[in-house]
This record gives C-alpha cells, structure tokens and sequence, in this order.
C-alpha cells in the first residue's frame, strides 16, 4: 500500500488533494467559476473572444417555453440538448435524426416529443445541475466530427481534452466513445482515453477500462499513432483559454469539426486525473515545471512553444 | 506564511482545547468517565404476588428522607392497583390494593437517593414512650439475669449497650442466652435480642433495617443494625461489633421487627430490594460542589441549560465527530457518499435503530423509495412535483413500517421515524439519476458507501466515552477543529486512488 503511494509519488501522479488543495483552490478563484460552470456564459466569452464554438440553435429558460421546442427544433435536422451548468457529461441528449415523428438518439433510441418535452423539463428543474439549482437548456449544432476519427469510434462524438497549467498546454487526450459507453465520451463509463503527445500532436497509448489496449474494442482499428490534424491550432486555442477565463489551471474540451476545424465545447475548473493513466505519466513535475518559469511565458504562443518543447 | 499560520492556529486550537480540558479535569475534578463512582443511587422494591380473585392489599416499607440520604425523585409501578402510601413517624410504607385481583403481579417502588455531603445538625427528639418489653415468662427471666450480670461490669449506658451487643455476638452463648436466639440465630434475630435486652434496661432502642450501597454495580446485600436513644436523638450503633457508628454505604429503610412486607389475600408475596449507582447522575455530585467553589464556572457551561436541551446537546455535540469521521472516510480513504453530511444524519437515526435494524429500514425504504421512483419516471412529472411525491411516499412507507412493527412486537422499527426524510428523498432522486445516467453498479456502489460510512460513524458516536467527553468537555471541539483544519490541507494520495492510478505503474513495464 504505501510502496504503491511511495511508486505513484515517484511517478508525479496527482491525487485528488493535491489537486484540490495546491492547484485549484490556489489557481482558480471562486468568483471566476460561474464563467465554466454555465456553458452558456462560456459560449458568450469565447464567441466574444473569437473563438469558435458549436453554434447555438437556441436556449429553453421557463417551463413555458418548452411548448414551443418543437418549432424551434423544426428547423434543424439533428441536434444537442444539454443542461448549461451540467456536469460530467450527465443529462446530455444527442440526437442524430428523426424517423416518423420520433427523435432518434445517436445510439438508436428513439424518443417520442412527450419524452424530449419531459427531459428539458427536467433540466429546468435542476435535475442535472450542481446542487439542484434551476438550470437552462441549451440545444446546440451537433458536431460533425472529423473523418481522422471515423474509424476510431463508435456512435458518440470524439472529443479533446487538454488540461492548460496558467496557460500553458500541459498533457492531452482524446477521449473515444464506445459501445459500452454508450456513444458518452466519459472514462468511467467505458470510454477509450488515448493520450497525446504535446509536442507532436499523436496519440499514445490508449487506456480503456484500466487496461492497455492497441485496438478500438468495437471497430477493430489502432487507436495509438494516430495523428490529430491541425494539433498546433488547438494547441493555441488551448493557450488563449487562460485569457478567456483567468483560471490558472483548467480542462478544455475540444471537438474537431469536419467544417469549422476546432470548436470548444466545454472548459472546467476541476478537470479529472484520468488523463494522467491515458498518458502513463503523472501531471506534477509538467505542473512543477511551469510553475518555476511560467513568467517568462507571456504570449499563447510563446506558450505552446514552451509547451512542445518541454512536454513530449 | 501559510504553512506557518497554519501550524499556528491548529497549535493554539489544540492547546486551547486541551489546556480547558487538563483545567476542568484535574483541577475541578470533573470526571473523566461516564462511570466514576457517584453518590446517587436508584433503590428498587419489586413485589411480585399472586392473587386469586379476593381484595388484595400488599404493603412494603420504603425509606424515608434521613439527615443522610435525601430523596430526590420517587416512582411507582402500580399496574393498576391503588396506591396509598403511608408516613408514620419512623416508617414509610406503600400500600398497593385492589378489589378483587387475579393471576400474578408485580408492582414497583423506585427511588432515586442522594447521598448528603455535609449532614445538616440534627433535630433534637422528644424521648419515644417507652414500650413494654415483649419478653415473658421463662424469657424473660432468662433475659434478666443476662442483664443483671452485664450490668456490674458496665460503667454507663454506652458501655453497657456494648456489653449486651458483645455478648449476644459471642461464638458459643450460654444457656440463658440460647433460649433467647433459639437454633442458629440470623444476625436479624440477633440483632432483635439484642434490642430487646437493652429495652429491658430501661434504654429505648430499635432494630434498623438497611441495604448496602455499592459504587459500581447492582446490590441487593440486606444489613442491620441498631438505633439507641440519647442525647436528644438516635444514635446508631453497629450490632455485631458493638461500635457506636456504621457504614457511610449503609442506606436505613425501615425500623422495628416487622418483616419488609405485609399482604391480605394473597400467595406466594415476594419483595426484592436492589440498589444500583446512578450512573448519568455522577457529573451531579461534581456539579454541586462546584456550586459552592466556582458558581460562574456553572454559569456558562451546558449544565446551565435546562436538562430537555442539555439532551439535545448531548446529541448535536457528536455531530463534529462524525463530521471528522467523514472528512477522515472521504479524503483520505476516498469513500463515495450520498450527500456530503448525509450519512452523520443517518448515522444518528442509527442509535435509536441499532445498526443492524438501521441499515436494514435504511435499505428498505431507500429500495421502496427508487421503485416508486422509477415507477413516476415514466409519469414525466416536474422535477419539484415529482420530489415532493417522493418525499410523500418515503414518509408513507415510514408509516407503514412504524405501524408493522409495532403490531409484530419488533420496538426498533417504530424508531424509523427519526430517518432524515427529506434526505431520504434527496438520495432516492440523486440515486436514480446516477442509476440511469452512470449505471445501476455506480448507484450501488455510492449507496454501500453511505451506508459505510454512516456505518463507521455510528459506531465511532456510540462509544459512550466519547458522548460523555465531549458533552462535560465540549472544548475538546477545539481539538476536533484543529484535526479537520489539518486534514483539509492534507495533499496525499487518498487510499481508493492507489487501485485507481496502478495501472499507470503497470503500464509501464
């Protein structure tokens, strides 16, 4: 038991109380949460700061309005439904199309209007919400996922998760949904977690369920080496997020549109460690590191340089 | 400067904490366990009869306030039987009768007596009228020349009491002496003879029946002994030694020769008489001396609370320690719960169920609960609307269960109703969103966890030991801060982590 703590240490692998009590509560200052915690708030900063996100179709803030859900989905052939200060990917409805009258889900369920009615209704309630407050409903594009990731997943959308340390890009993965996941892109849940190497922009070794895998479970395809296109434009996109929001150490998820290239989907101030078992490497010396000589690192660019050069 | 202010202020906390501690327990003397010897004890006469249908009338002594003892609280059990209870000038007796009684009882007198530290002087008595001696005949004759031979060898009225004590006490008595006690005399019976020879010298005197006190434990050890008449009041002397002085642990209960107990129209009368020390009382005897010492002390204490809130405190002051208990369960083991304080809550339901009872209505009523749930799921209700409905349930099934439990005689179900409701229904609603939204092993998972931990904390707030010290020594609170103030800068790796993170290791290789 405390060769493992004493192994882990070696490594650099960091627990949840040091997260908690040396970066977040050190880093991020309360007052700066509510720009991450509501997505919509989010979504307004970053399209301020011209950075692009999926667009918004439109938000349900009262009960009342969700009479008028359907009309206003009329429009769109798919779509997202996701509360705007969710967290860990819960109360997230994805649904890909629709077949006589039904919605149907990305994994093939179909909902009829009554249940689509009653799961924003939900949402409204606080259902999905940290600590049950009354909450919005976003309804979003969906994001039509570049084909690099065709063969690597099943049903869900890939995303990129890059944790930024004041600014700087510090360890990368590509989380892949999965059968058992159920198209939801959560490690706990069955996801495949590929790290990625910072500075080349290729995916490592892929962790899927606390085991090294070389293949995606469910389609058959390697899942390690591959390389993500444009990785130095979401390397900067990940670099300017610290100017967005001020938190000094965050998770920043990102979806590689087929047409509009990186979006951001989501930031938070408490991203997970598992990233650290995705890349077979702990965060603290990268973080240890940045904090000796994080001063001398003024521009994004700047930043990302620091960050190939050092973190492989 | 953080690490610094921080050792700081745990330190200040802690030997704050710790020094009121040493003062109150060394210096005021407060007692350190729930158990230290006390001068409060709870007497108990059990009068167990049958009765076959005819009036019934059971009397038994019971005592009375003396300069030594006082009274503090008195009860009966009657079992509906009439109950008079009668003062005469030595003696109190409880009378229980009824008309007409069938079958077997067992009526009660309970009292709870307080030993007096300083003895207020005593009354002075007129001199009782002096009885004629019971002996006759060749008795009495008998009786005399004891008397008669005792007394060229006495000086005074103490010496010669002595005397007659002493000789009644002798291992092989002369022949006069046996016709007094008769065949294997008791230490009543000797006791009584003893009496009677210092009546018959012109002494009044009486037998005194007592039990012994003892400061740990039950008791039901029976004594006697001997009350002379001088000086303007009575004196006790000790009937086998002859000293004019007794225990401070025996407790008198009833004077004269009659036996404990007297009954009309029934069989097989049995009285018990047992004594037991006072064990939530032992604080008391501290608390009255202190009344004398340090009366501000007193002031600002919890003992200056009315007793009602005095036992809510005793309560909400384990409150901290179960607090740390999950502060210590979830960061440093890394336990998931329902709720962060929820299982303190239920862990505090726990001690009137009983933790076996406890988990076992905490898992029906959370079980009953999620069905309901799942079954409102498919209603589409509003999420508020659809809270309350659960919140009406779970105290419905509270009910219910309360109800069948007490029908089938099982007494810890009908203590369901101290389960946190609301939390109850906040977990049913939590539960079933992780159910669906991560999976029913999550939501199991995160269930066994709270019932863990809520498991721990009963049993870390039951140690009796522990309610005692914190509520005679609620400033030991400071200690407990200090603890929680240290362990939430606590940065290790928490135990459920190390499973979590091996991989990594073995990745490696």
């Amino acid at each position: 038991m405390f060769a493992t703590a004493a192994a882990l240490k070696a490594r650099g692998v960091l627990g949840l109380n040091q997260r908690n009590a040396q970066y977040i509560s050190r880093y991020n200052p309360r007052r700066l949460y509510p720009l991450v915690d509501d997505k919509l708030r989010t979504k307004k900063l970053a399209a301020a700061a011209g950075i692009a996100v999926p667009e918004l179709f439109g938000v349900i803030r009262m009960q009342a309005e969700i009479r008028d859900l359907h009309q206003l989905l009329s429009k769109y052939p798919d779509f997202v439904i996701k509360p705007a200060q969710g967290s860990g990917g819960e109360g997230v409805l994805v649904i890909a199309g629709r077949s006589n009258g039904l919605y149907r889900q990305v994994s093939g369920v179909l909902l009829n209007s009554f249940e689509l009615e009653h799961h924003v209704s939900n949402i409204l309630g606080g259902m999905y919400s940290l600590g049950g407050h009354p909450d919005k409903a976003m309804i979003e594009a969906r994001v039509g996922f570049d084909p690099i990731f065709e063969p690597i997943c099943y049903l869900g959308v890939p995303d990129i998760r890059i944790i930024v340390f004041l600014g700087v890009p510090v360890m990368s993965m590509v989380r892949l949904p999965t059968r058992m996941s159920n198209g939801k892109a959560n490690l706990h849940q069955g996801a495949i977690g590929a790290g990625i190497s910072i500075a080349q922009g290729r995916t490592l070794k892929a962790v899927w369920r606390n085991q090294i895998i070389a293949d995606h479970p469910d389609t058959g395809k390697a899942v390690s080496n591959i390389q993500i296109p444009q990785w130095e434009g979401l390397l900067q996109l990940a670099a300017r997020s610290y100017e967005l929001t001020g938190l000094g150490y965050q998770g920043i998820d990102i979806v590689l549109d087929r047409d509009r290239g990186p979006l951001i989907l989501e930031l938070n101030a408490r991203p997970g460690l598992n990233i650290q078992i995705a890349n077979g490497c702990g965060l603290l010396p990268r973080l240890q590191l940045i904090e000796g000589s994080c001063r001398s690192l003024q521009s994004a660019a700047a930043r990302v340089e620091f960050a190939r050069r050092s973190f492989s | 400067m953080n690490r610094l202010h921080l050792a700081l202020l745990t330190l200040i906390l802690t030997g704050l904490g710790l020094g009121i501690f040493a003062y109150k327990a060394l210096v005021l003397h407060f007692p350190l366990l729930p158990h230290t010897a006390s001068n409060v004890w709870t007497v108990e006469v059990a009068l167990a009869f049958g009765a076959h249908g005819e009036p019934v009338k059971a009397a038994a002594y019971i005592p009375k306030n003396t300069g030594k003892f006082l009274l503090v609280d008195e009860s009966f059990i009657s079992r509906g039987f009439g109950l008079t209870t009668v003062s005469k000038e030595t003696n109190r007796q409880a009378i229980w009768s009824k008309r007409e009684a069938t079958g077997k009882h067992t009526v009660f007198y309970r009292a709870v007596i307080r030993r007096v530290e300083n003895e207020p002087p005593p009354v002075p008595l007129k001199a009782p009228e002096q009885k004629t001696p019971v002996l006759e005949g060749a008795f009495k004759e008998a009786a005399e020349s004891i008397l008669q031979e005792l007394r060229g060898r006495s000086a005074d009225t103490e010496s010669l009491v002595r005397q007659i004590i002493l000789r009644v006490q002798e291992k092989e008595p002369d022949h006069a002496l046996k016709l007094l006690l008769g065949k294997k005399a008791s230490a009543l019976k000797k006791a009584q003879t003893a009496v009677a020879l210092i009546n018959l010298a012109g002494i009044p005197a009486r037998v005194v029946h007592g039990i012994v006190l003892k400061a740990e434990g039950p008791s039901s050890e029976r004594v006697q002994w001997i009350e002379l008449f001088e000086k303007k009041g009575w004196h006790p002397y000790n009937s086998e030694t002859g000293d004019n002085e007794i225990s401070e642990d025996w407790l008198p209960w009833w004077r004269g020769n009659e036996p404990l107990l007297y009954t009309e129209g029934v069989q097989d009368a049995k009285a018990t008489l047992s004594v037991e020390p006072h064990e939530e009382e032992a604080i008391q005897t501290t608390i009255s001396s202190l009344e004398h010492k340090n009366p501000w002390f007193l002031e600002y204490s919890m003992f200056s609370l009315p007793i009602q809130t005095q036992m809510v405190y005793r309560v909400l002051l384990l409150v901290p320690l179960g607090a740390l208990m999950v502060a210590l369960l979830r960061n440093v083991i890394g336990i998931k719960t329902f709720g962060t304080f929820m299982p303190i809550l239920v862990a505090l339901a726990f001690r009137e169920t009983e933790l076996l009872w406890g988990i076992m209505l905490f898992t029906v009523i959370v079980g009953l609960g999620l069905v309901a749930r799942f079954y409102l799921e498919n209603l589409k209700l509003l999420l508020v609307p659809r809270l309350a409905s659960i919140l009406v349930i779970v105290i419905m099934l509270m009910a219910i269960i309360s109800v069948l439990s007490h029908k089938l005689g099982i007494t810890y179900g009908t203590s369901v109703a101290l389960f946190p409701m609301v939390i109850m229904t906040m977990t049913v609603e939590r539960m079933s969103v992780v159910w669906d939204e991560l999976g029913a092993a999550s939501a199991l998972r995160q269930a066994l966890g709270t019932l863990l931990v809520a498991s721990l904390t009963y049993l870390l707030i039951r140690i009796s030991v522990l309610e005692h010290l914190v509520f005679v020594f609620p400033e030991l609170l400071l200690v407990v801060l200090a603890v929680c103030i240290l362990l939430g800068r606590y940065s290790g790796y928490r135990l459920l982590e190390l499973p979590r993170f091996r991989s990594l290791l073995d990745n490696q290789d």
